[in-house]
């Protein structure tokens, strides 16, 4: 039986030097890519899909899928871009992996690159992250010394160049084709598909576009063999992946796991949630995937499972709620963020989210109507699918699932003329010294005072 | 102020080094605009006109894509930039405290901004504002988005290196300390905090030297590691001599 934490991508992170070549090599880096560079690109491509590596980015799409819809022989020149903008809130495990690891996605993606035929990848990171923009600089430019990037690597006759782009602060850049539209030095805009990056991306070029992580894996996957990755997991969602707990938990962190463990198995490793507390909801898998709640503890996260519960995988950013948080401001903020970083492009999701924001203020100000909350609804259908973006069908997604599992809590703030809870109770240093916290209003219902 | 000629041939070399990096030239844009900032603090009339010139572009070209992206300031940023994130997990975990007591032991309303925000919040440096700066132009404080660091909760940026796990207190020691020029480290970052400036710098691609410094990974990066350690727990051993590709169709 498998072990409850397997540690692959974090298995070195706790070395001093584990983000230079030498740490990296010493254990066991780039002896994926060798035994890629013997095999033909086919190969690689194919031992990608027999290990059923799906996009570890949200959307699960499988990876070696992606990379055999690259059309071969067309003269073109083909792009590998590493979406490493992670921004979607709750997510934080690429950012530490490249803080960490970097070379491991680096040797991800000289062995995509192979496998697809381009010649020129760009990991466009967001400009927030200075250190980690610094690490990956620095692992870059040792791999072009030690002859892993550039000229007839390691003697296999392949080149490939990999530039690190930043970004400059723009949630939407984490979506694929305003990725594109944005590392092709505009506004970053989505596009419409067909056609799709594969045929038609970066530089209307064939472009693979895969995430930190999801590269990140190849190497394991090269070296240990598509089998051995495959039989980690669940039947449909195989491998392993790092789950990333935030908020009122006692030892928030990251656990890398196989596909379909439990939030009740990970809140026990993680110590519980905060002592003297309980779970109120939670995301799966970042802010646009819907809430669950105590009633989903046993939902095995893996694709299938977490979709059939009625949300969705995406991150494993698994944000962790207690009785002390209102959900209207939670879903309050979470629409704001939509608002903010809606790019304009398209007027349902730019005019939706506005009319929102306004709306879920004014019910978090206890001063809403029971009209505002079918009006609510009724803008929300009218986002979803009708932006070119998967940022218009997030946008309602928040406060969907606090009329979901919470309706009478918003109703508690109209009958009240206000939020009933206090945001003190909900700091890291509630219940410290100062006073300025103090326990939950209530240990059972709503959490209402 | 017009670049100096001194300014201006360092500039051209460093746009000559980003553009070559990219198979088109318009693709430098990004890095132009970090390099610009570098220059300056935030994004001039002298920046955009040299982007512009440089990409064979129109300065309005410049102007709509640098207006897009939020790191890109449009008037004098602090020496030290200091991002409250106020994200959803952050906020609640006491972001929103943090800013407002910053706020105000920087001397400014919190809340300045309230009257033009229904969502009875400050809004989002808006386009062609730096958010409160202090006087001394020394630290300028804003809400960022979430930054990838929820496990460190509630984290504050500055210069675009992680803070984590802040108080109001911690957060005020820290904006003192910037303010009177005591050495800073960030909690994983190197040794010693650098400026504005030259953090754009290092966002236009040119390294400091200092990737080496900091730690690998911060505590809470580690905890599924060391507890996985403790129990003996390991993802399994590859069967032997197994070929990478046997099934492969």
């Amino acid at each position: 039986m498998t072990d409850m934490l397997t540690p692959v991508l974090t298995a070195h992170w706790d070395e001093p030097d584990s983000f230079t070549l030498a740490g990296y090599e010493r254990t066991g880096g780039y002896q994926g890519l060798r035994k890629a560079l013997a095999m033909t690109p086919d190969d690689v491509i194919a031992a990608v899909k027999t290990s059923v590596l799906r996009g570890r980015g949200g959307a699960g799409f499988p990876t070696g899928v992606k990379w055999s819809f690259i059309p071969q022989g067309d003269n073109k020149p083909h792009y590998l871009t590493v979406n490493a903008d992670e921004s979607e809130p709750g997510t934080c495990k690429d950012v530490p992996l490249m803080m960490a690891t970097p070379h491991t996605l680096i040797e991800g993606a000289i062995i995509a690159c192979y496998a697809i035929r381009a010649g020129h990848a760009f990991i466009y990171i967001r400009g927030e992250v200075l250190h980690v923009v610094r690490r990956l600089q620095h692992a870059v430019a040792e791999a072009y010394e030690a002859g892993y990037l550039g000229k007839n690597i390691l003697g296999s006759g392949f080149d490939l160049d990999i530039v690190v782009h930043a970004g400059a602060g723009a949630y939407i850049c984490g979506e694929e084709t305003a990725l594109l539209t944005s590392l092709e030095g505009y506004r970053g805009l989505p596009r419409n598909r067909p056609p799709f990056p594969a045929v038609e991306g970066l530089y209307a070029s064939p472009t693979v576009i895969n995430n930190v992580e999801s590269i990140a894996s190849v190497p394991s996957i090269m070296a240990e063999g598509a089998d051995w990755f495959a039989g980690l997991g669940t039947e449909k969602s195989k491998g392993y992946g790092i789950f990333s707990l935030s908020g009122h938990v006692t030892h928030p962190g990251q656990y890398e796991a196989p596909l379909g463990i439990t939030l009740r198995e990970l809140l026990e490793l993680a110590g519980g949630v905060r002592a003297g507390h309980r779970l109120k909801f939670w995301t799966p898998g970042g802010s646009s995937t819907p809430i669950l709640t105590d009633a989903h503890l046993d939902v095995p996260l893996d694709f299938e499972s977490v979709a059939a519960a009625g949300s969705m995988l995406g991150t494993r950013a698994l944000q962790i709620f207690d009785e002390t948080v209102c959900v209207v401001r939670a879903a309050l903020r979470w629409t704001e963020f939509y608002q903010h970083e809606s790019c304009g492009k398209c007027t349902p999701c730019r005019e939706g989210s506005y009319w929102m924001v306004r709306t879920i203020q004014r019910l978090e100000n206890g001063e809403g109507t029971e009209e505002d909350l079918e009006t609510m609804l009724d803008v929300g259908d009218n986002i979803i699918g009708r932006a070119f973006c998967a940022l218009g069908d997030a946008v309602p997604v928040p406060i969907q699932g606090a009329l979901k599992y919470f309706r009478d809590e918003i109703v508690q703030h109209q009958k009240e003329g206000g939020c009933p809870f206090d945001p003190a109770a909900s700091t890291l240093w509630a219940g410290s010294s100062g006073g300025r916290g103090g326990s939950s209003p209530r240990s059972d219902g709503a959490g209402l005072k | 102020m017009p670049f100096s000629d001194q300014a201006l041939a360092r500039l051209r070399a460093d746009a000559a080094d980003i553009i070559g990096r990219y198979p088109r030239s318009r693709s430098a844009l990004l890095p132009l605009l970090h390099l610009v900032q570098s220059e300056d603090g935030y994004v001039s009339e002298d920046g955009i006109k040299f982007c512009a010139e440089t990409l064979g572009c129109t300065e309005t070209e410049v102007v709509g894509v640098a207006t897009f992206y939020t790191m890109y300031k449009h008037s004098p940023a602090g020496e030290y930039q200091v991002g409250v994130c106020t994200n959803t997990l952050c906020a609640i975990m006491g972001g929103d405290q943090i800013y407002a007591e910053l706020a105000q032991h920087l001397g400014a309303d919190p809340h300045a901004h309230d009257a033009a925000s229904p969502g009875g919040r400050p809004p989002k440096t808006p386009p062609g504002h730096g958010g409160i700066v202090s006087a001394d132009r020394k630290v300028g404080i804003e809400r960022v988005e979430c930054n990838a660091a929820c496990d460190y909760a509630p984290v504050v940026m500055v210069n675009w290196e992680f803070f984590d796990n802040m108080t109001p207190e911690k957060a005020k020691k820290l904006v003192d300390d910037l303010r009177a020029g005591n050495k800073v480290t960030p909690t994983r970052g190197p040794d010693r905090l650098c400026t504005w400036k030259q953090s754009a710098r290092i966002l236009a691609g040119f390294g400091d030297g200092q990737a080496t410094e900091g730690p690998s990974a911060g505590p809470a990066s580690l905890v599924g590691l060391e507890l996985a350690k403790e129990h003996g727990w390991s993802a399994p051993a590859p069967k032997a001599s197994q070929p990478t590709n046997k099934d492969a169709k």
